[in-house]
C-alpha cells in the first residue's frame, strides 16, 4: 500500500545554506501526523516544497503513488493536496462564504463560467454553507473577513482548504496567533475533520500537537531528528535537549 | 464594495435603480437636442471606462496604457472607412473589436507575466510604440494631422448619421447597453468572483488551484475588446481620428474618470465620465489652467479622503442616513 | 569612413550627455521606489521645477549660472520636503493604484501651475559665454555645454556613489532597501531617512532638469512627455539600484541619439521595443535584485 504522501531524499539549499537535508518522510492514508521543531528548522520550507511553491534542489515527492516533484502548484491541488497558511491568506474584502465558495467552485471546475450568475450555482453555495456549518461559521457567512475576529479567520483558512476536498491536508500552524484559551476551538475542528484525509500539522503549541497527533516527526536544522508516536517523542532525550535548549536561549 | 461586487450570495437580478442611467440617457435625448454630440462622447467614454474598470477595479491590474486598445480600435475603424472604402458601420465596429481583442491577447499574454512597476512600464511602452507607429505611418494614419475622410454608411442601410447627432447618440446608447449587459453578467458570474479573488490575494488563488494567469489574460482580452469597440465608436461619431486617442494623457484622463466615479463598482464607470466630460465641456475651454489644476487637486483629494469616488461618498452617506434612529 | 567615424563619435558624445542628464534626474526615482516602495510618477515635476528655477533665476534675476544651478537643487529639495511630509508620507502604506493616482494628480497640478505662470511656450535658456563655444579635445571640437554636462554629472555621480557606499546615511539607505523591518528593528529612524532621501532624490532631479534645460525643453507638458523616459531608465536599470539606472540611462541616451541621427523615420520606436524586450527578458531590470 502506498502512502498518501511521501518524500525521498528531499534537499533544499540556498547557496551555502542547507534548509532541508535528505528528508525521507511518509504520511500514511488518514494519518494524524505532526511536524515539530525549533524555529528555523525548515518546517515551512518543507511544506512549501510539498505544495510546489518552492522547487527542491534534489529528491522526490510522491503523492498517492504519483511523482509530483516537477508538477505545478495548481495541478497538485487538483490531485488532492490542500494547505493552510501560517499567516492568514484570505480574501480580505470578500464575504466568508465567497472565500470558501471560490475554492469549491475551482474544485468543481465551474470557476471560469462567465454568463451564469455565481449565486445561481446552488451546489457551490450549499457545499460552502455546509462546510461553514461544520466549522461553526454558518452565522458569519455574510461577513467580510475584515470584520471577522482573528480566531474565526483561522477557521476560514481551514474551511478554504477543506473546500478543495483534499486527500492530504497540510496545516501550517493553524493555531498561530490564537490565544491559547481559544485554541481548543481549533482543536475541536481538527478532531472532527473527515477521517480519510491524511493530515500533516505543523504547530508550536505542544499541547495541541500531543492531543491531536498519532505520529510526530521532529525536524532540526533541516534534518529529521527522530520520528515516532507521541509517547516515544515525549520521552526522547534528544528532543528534550533541542526544546530545553531552545527554552534556555529564550 | 458590496454594491456591485458580485459573489456567490449576490442577487444578480436588475434592480429598479439600475434603470436610472438609461432613463436619464433617453430623457437627455429629447430634452437636450443641442448637446447630443457631447452626449454620444459621454456614452462612448462610459463604455471605455467600463472596460478599464474590469481590469483595474475587478482584477486589480494597474495600467497606464489602456488607450492602446481604444486607439487601435479608432484607427482600424478609421482606416477601413477612409482608406479601404469599407463604410458599413457594423463591419467597422466588428473590425475594431477584433483588433482590440487581438492586441489584447497578444500584449496581455506578455505583460501579465510581470507585476507592479514592470507591468505599468510595459503598458506605457506598448502604448508608446503604437503612438509612434500612428505618428510615423502617415500614409495610413495621416500622422499628426489626423485621419480625415472617414465615411460611415447608414446603419443596416437604414439609419443615416445625421448632422444633429441623433442617430449617433442612439447607436452609441445601444452599443453601451450591450456592453453594460455583458460586463454586468460577467461581474456576477463565478469568473467575475474569481477575478476579485485574484485582486484580493493572488497567492491564495494559486493555492486553491486557480489558473490565475489565464484568468487575467482572458479578462484583459475582454477589456481590450470593449475598449476597441469604444474606439471604433469615437471614430464613427467624430468621422475623424487624431493621435490623441493613443496618448498617455487620454489614458490618464480615463483613469481619472473611473476614480472620480468609483473603482470596482460598475456604475462608477457611468458617473465618472458624466461628471468629468460635462465639467470639461463647460470649464476646460475657457480656463484650461484651472481645469487641469482642478482635476489634479480632485485626484489628490479623492486618494486622500474619498477612496470610493462619488459613488463611495453616496454609499457612505446612505449608510449614515439609514443608521440614524 | 572618416565621416562615419566622426558621426559615431558625435552620437556617442551627444548620447552620453543626454544619458547623464537622464541619470541625474532618474536616480532619485530609483532610490525612492526601492527604498519606500513608492511609485512616484510625479518625479518629472521636480525636474521641470528645477528647469524653471534655473531659467527664471538667470533671465529674471540675472543670477550667474552656477548659482542658478545650486538654486535649482536647493529650492526643489526644500519644496520636496514639504510635499513629502504633508502628502507623500501619508501614502507609503497605500496601494500601488492609490500612489499612481495621487502622483498623476500632482502632475496635473504642476502642469496647470506651470502653464499659469509661464504659459505654454518653451523656456529659453541663457547660457554663460564660457559654455557657449566649442571645446577642443583630441583634435575635435565638442560643444562646451555638453562637455560641461558630462563632466559635472560625472562628479555628482561620483559624490553620490561615494555617499551611498561610505557614509552612515548610505549604509542606512542600503540596509533599509534590503529589509525595512530589520532596519527599523535595529533602530534606524526610517521616517527621517525617507524624508532626507526623498529630498536628495528630488533635489538631484531639480538639478538635472536645470542642467539639461537646453536638451530636454522646459515646458508645462514636461512631466507627462518625459515620464516614459524616466520610468524606462528606472525599470530597465532595476529598482533600488544605483549602478543599474546609470547603465540604463547611458544606453538609452546613446540609443535615442543614434536613432534620431540614423533612423529618424522610426522616432522613438526602437527604444520602446528594446525596453519591452529587456523587461521581458529580465522583468526586474538589468540590475534588479530579484531574478
Amino acid at each position: 500500500m502506498s502512502a498518501a504522501l511521501e518524500t525521498r531524499g528531499l534537499c533544499k539549499s540556498f547557496g551555502a545554506l542547507t534548509v532541508a537535508d535528505d528528508i525521507d518522510f511518509r504520511l500514511e492514508i488518514g494519518a494524524r501526523h505532526a511536524l515539530i521543531g525549533p524555529n528555523g528548522a525548515g518546517k515551512t520550507t518543507f511544506v512549501n516544497m510539498l505544495t510546489g511553491a518552492l522547487p527542491p534542489s534534489s529528491g522526490r515527492i510522491v503523492l498517492g503513488g504519483e511523482d509530483i516533484t516537477a508538477m505545478a502548484q495548481a495541478k497538485r491541488v487538483k490531485r488532492g493536496l490542500g494547505r493552510t497558511f501560517q499567516i492568514n491568506a484570505l480574501f480580505r474584502r470578500l464575504a466568508v462564504i465567497d472565500n470558501v465558495a471560490l475554492a469549491v467552485a475551482e474544485r468543481r471546475g465551474v470557476a471560469r463560467r462567465m454568463l451564469r450568475a455565481a449565486s445561481t450555482h446552488a451546489d457551490v453555495r450549499a457545499e460552502s454553507m455546509d462546510l461553514l456549518a461544520t466549522l461553526g461559521l454558518a452565522e458569519d457567512a455574510g461577513i467580510r473577513i475584515l470584520d471577522l475576529p482573528y480566531g474565526k479567520q483561522r477557521l476560514v483558512e481551514i474551511a478554504i482548504a477543506l473546500g478543495l476536498k483534499p486527500r492530504v491536508l497540510l496545516l501550517d500552524e493553524p493555531a498561530a496567533g490564537v490565544p491559547s484559551l481559544e485554541s481548543y476551538r481549533i482543536l475541536q475542528v481538527l478532531d472532527n475533520l473527515p477521517k480519510h484525509i491524511a493530515i500533516l500539522i505543523i504547530e508550536h503549541d505542544m499541547d495541541l500537537v500531543f492531543r491531536f497527533a498519532q505520529r510526530i516527526t521532529v525536524l532540526v536544522q533541516g534534518e529529521v531528528l527522530v520520528e515516532g508516536p507521541p509517547e516515544e517523542i515525549a520521552k526522547d532525550k534528544r528532543v528534550h535537549q533541542v526544546y530545553l535548549g531552545e527554552q534556555h536561549h529564550g | 464594495m458590496s454594491a456591485h461586487a458580485g459573489g456567490y450570495s449576490a442577487d444578480p437580478r436588475i434592480r429598479w435603480i439600475e434603470s436610472l442611467p438609461w432613463i436619464v440617457a433617453i430623457a437627455a435625448f429629447f430634452a437636450l437636442p443641442e448637446y447630443l454630440s457631447l452626449g454620444a462622447r459621454i456614452l462612448i467614454y462610459i463604455l471605455y471606462a467600463l472596460s478599464l474598470d474590469l481590469i483595474v477595479g475587478y482584477a486589480g491590474i494597474i495600467t497606464l496604457g489602456h488607450s492602446a486598445y481604444f486607439g487601435l480600435g479608432a484607427y482600424i475603424a478609421g482606416i477601413l472607412a477612409a482608406k479601404a472604402g469599407i463604410s458599413d458601420p457594423m463591419v467597422q465596429l466588428a473590425a475594431a473589436a477584433a483588433a482590440g481583442a487581438l492586441l489584447g491577447i497578444s500584449t496581455g499574454a506578455i505583460i501579465l507575466r510581470t507585476k507592479a512597476l514592470t507591468l505599468l512600464m510595459l503598458t506605457l511602452a506598448i502604448t508608446s510604440v503604437l503612438l509612434e507607429i500612428a505618428n510615423k505611418a502617415t500614409t495610413l494614419t495621416g500622422g499628426a494631422d489626423g485621419l480625415s475622410g472617414v465615411v460611415v454608411a447608414p446603419i443596416l442601410g437604414l439609419f443615416r448619421f445625421d448632422i444633429f447627432g441623433k442617430t449617433a447618440y442612439l447607436y452609441c446608447l445601444l452599443v453601451l447597453l450591450l456592453g453594460w449587459w455583458l460586463v454586468r453578467k460577467m461581474i456576477y458570474s463565478p469568473f467575475g468572483t474569481s477575478l476579485t479573488g485574484v485582486r484580493e490575494n493572488s497567492l491564495r488563488m494559486h493555492a486553491i488551484g486557480a489558473p490565475v494567469y489565464w484568468r487575467l489574460v482572458l479578462v484583459y482580452t475582454l477589456s481590450a475588446t470593449i475598449a476597441g469597440v469604444a474606439g471604433g465608436l469615437i471614430t464613427q461619431t467624430n468621422q475623424f481620428v487624431g493621435l490623441n486617442v493613443l496618448s498617455f494623457e487620454s489614458a490618464g484622463e480615463l483613469l481619472v474618470m473611473l476614480i472620480l466615479g468609483g473603482v470596482g463598482r460598475i456604475y462608477g464607470a457611468f458617473v465618472g465620465p458624466v461628471a468629468y466630460l460635462i465639467a470639461q465641456d463647460f470649464l476646460a475651454k475657457q480656463f484650461p489652467e484651472y481645469w487641469y489644476f482642478g482635476i489634479g487637486t480632485m485626484l489628490v483629494l479623492v486618494v486622500m479622503f474619498a477612496r470610493g469616488g462619488i459613488l463611495g461618498i453616496l454609499d457612505g452617506s446612505l449608510v449614515k442616513l439609514r443608521s440614524r434612529p | 569612413m572618416e565621416a562615419f567615424f566622426a558621426s559615431l563619435v558625435s552620437v556617442a558624445f551627444h548620447g552620453a550627455a543626454l544619458g547623464m542628464i537622464l541619470y541625474v534626474i532618474s536616480v532619485g526615482l530609483s532610490v525612492t521606489m526601492g527604498l519606500m516602495g513608492f511609485a512616484n510618477l510625479a518625479h518629472g515635476v521636480f525636474a521641470m521645477a528645477g528647469g524653471y528655477v534655473l531659467t527664471t533665476a538667470i533671465s529674471r534675476f540675472g543670477a550667474p549660472y552656477p548659482l542658478a544651478l545650486a538654486l535649482a537643487f536647493a529650492l526643489v529639495a526644500a519644496a520636496s520636503v514639504v510635499l513629502e511630509r504633508l502628502l507623500y508620507s501619508r501614502l507609503y502604506a497605500a496601494s500601488d493604484l492609490e500612489q499612481v493616482l495621487f502622483t498623476i494628480g500632482l502632475i496635473f497640478i504642476a502642469v496647470a501651475v506651470a502653464r499659469f505662470i509661464y504659459g505654454t511656450l518653451q523656456q529659453p535658456v541663457v547660457l554663460p559665454d564660457y559654455l557657449k563655444g566649442q571645446f577642443p579635445l583630441l583634435g575635435r571640437d565638442f560643444p562646451a555645454y555638453r562637455v560641461f554636462i558630462i563632466v559635472f554629472s560625472a562628479v555628482m555621480v561620483a559624490l553620490l556613489w561615494f555617499g551611498v557606499e561610505r557614509t552612515r546615511w548610505g549604509a542606512m539607505v542600503r540596509a533599509t532597501v534590503d529589509n525595512r523591518a530589520m532596519a527599523q528593528s535595529v533602530g534606524i529612524n526610517t521616517k527621517r531617512l525617507f524624508t532626507l532621501t526623498f529630498a536628495l532624490g528630488s533635489g538631484l532631479a531639480g538639478l538635472g532638469g536645470g542642467l539639461g534645460a537646453e536638451i530636454i525643453a522646459i515646458q508645462p507638458s514636461y512631466p507627462f512627455e518625459n515620464l516614459v523616459y524616466f520610468l524606462v531608465v528606472v525599470s530597465v536599470g532595476g529598482l533600488g539600484s544605483l549602478r543599474g539606472p546609470f547603465v540604463a540611462a547611458l544606453l538609452i541616451g546613446i540609443a535615442d541619439t543614434a536613432c534620431k541621427y540614423w533612423l529618424p523615420q522610426y522616432g522613438a520606436f526602437p527604444i520602446y521595443v528594446a525596453t519591452i524586450a529587456i523587461l521581458l527578458w529580465r522583468p526586474s531590470g538589468l540590475f534588479g535584485r530579484h531574478a
